[in-house]
């Protein structure tokens, strides 16, 4: 039963092997997709351009149904895979410094290795953004570490969080998908088309 | 005008195809290592073993560095900083196959490519800074979070993609 590596069902030595070509997928759909370019993947905030809506809700839609089947069917726990501590602020702050962050920079940080990964000039300085903001943090993690570790609230799932079944949660958030695809695609038959 | 309609339609794959791909791919790497995807830890990897390469004494009194430095290994020996260089690896071959590989600036015909690459630097400046506090960005923290419903994968999506609509208004010269 999965998850294969921690339960020792492959060697921990495939590890690193797995990590590249996993990388290697990730970033050929992203590329693919059109996310190492800055002005498409801003459209979304624009409405001229819903690919990196569309992309996001359909791949956490296949993964949350088919980890849940898979749980369902036994060859999957659960239980054993990596959820995120929540800790309230520090996630609220964190996204509202990435959202400026992701409008002034057009990227995200795996985007911006795709558009390094093609050339992208705009891409590397954005990277090279990367390193000077994680420094910056590090260097003033003193006065940080108040937000960075209280509110913690534990490694928790929505449907603990809110109390109730996960299967609903799924249920509504494909409900909130679909409902999104549409009115997205609505939206972009009337704002003026942007060339890029 | 017609032809520039034609490239825009065509040039990349349908953004559902890419989504159900995406989710099979999260799908596999939770089954086979229990983790989801990233990219921002890989660059924090690359931060942290820079910084103890110039100065040990000072990652040794940082409560921050030091969570990630374990005396043997080098903070560069992580699934993450192998995942990133694949990342790297695979959107260049994309870029290879479809023709896209060249050393450019992209930018609205509206801005310089000095304005261009200062906000680029701004922005990926306060994206690292963010990712840090939110222990993740939109791959580790949101879309990874999401698909094992994790609690803090709903609110950082909901807080980036939040402010992004909040704050687009102040940067529309830069994108339309």
């Amino acid at each position: 039963m999965g998850p294969l590596i921690p339960n020792e069902l492959i060697p921990a030595e495939w590890n690193f092997v797995l990590a590249i070509l996993i990388g290697m997928a990730f970033g050929y759909i992203m590329e693919a997709s059109g996310f190492s370019s800055s002005r498409k993947l801003v459209g979304v905030f624009y409405g001229y351009d819903f690919a990196v809506l569309k992309v996001f809700f359909t791949a956490t839609i296949v993964a949350l149904i088919g980890l849940n089947y898979m749980d369902y069917l036994n060859w999957i726990d659960l239980t054993q895979l990596f959820v995120q501590p929540t800790y309230l602020w520090a996630a609220v702050v964190g996204g509202f410094i990435m959202g400026i962050g992701f409008l002034a920079g057009g990227f995200c940080p795996g985007t911006s290795l795709c558009a390094v990964a093609i050339g992208k000039i705009d891409g590397i300085v954005f990277t090279l953004g990367l390193f000077i903001g994680i420094l910056i943090f590090s260097e003033s993690f003193s006065w940080i570490q108040p937000l960075y570790e209280e509110y913690n609230l534990g490694h928790v799932t929505l449907d603990k969080t809110l109390g109730i079944s996960p299967y609903l949660i799924i249920f509504i958030f494909t409900i909130i998908a679909i409902l999104a695809f549409y009115i997205s695609d609505s939206i972009r038959n009337r704002v003026k088309k942007v060339f890029y | 005008m017609e032809k520039i309609k034609q490239q825009n339609r065509h040039v990349y794959w349908n953004p559902y195809f890419g989504g159900f791909l995406l989710g099979l791919l999260i799908i596999f790497t939770f089954y086979i290592t229990g983790r989801g995807l990233g990219a921002s830890g890989a660059v924090k990897s690359g931060v942290v073993t820079v910084v103890n390469k110039v100065s040990p004494e000072h990652t040794e009194n940082n409560a921050y560095y030091k969570k990630f430095l374990n005396g043997e290994s080098s903070p560069m020996n992580n699934w993450l900083v192998f995942e990133a260089l694949g990342v790297i690896m695979g959107a260049f071959l994309s870029g290879a196959i479809t023709g896209r590989i060249k050393l450019k600036t992209q930018h609205s015909p509206k801005i310089s490519v000095n304005r261009r690459l200062v906000f680029a630097l701004i922005g990926g400046l306060l994206f690292g800074f963010g990712a840090q506090i939110a222990r993740g960005c939109t791959s580790g923290a949101a879309l990874s979070g999401i698909s094992v419903m994790a609690t803090a994968g709903f609110i950082s999506m909901i807080s980036i993609f939040g402010t992004g609509y909040l704050v687009a208004y102040f940067f529309r010269k830069n994108w339309i």
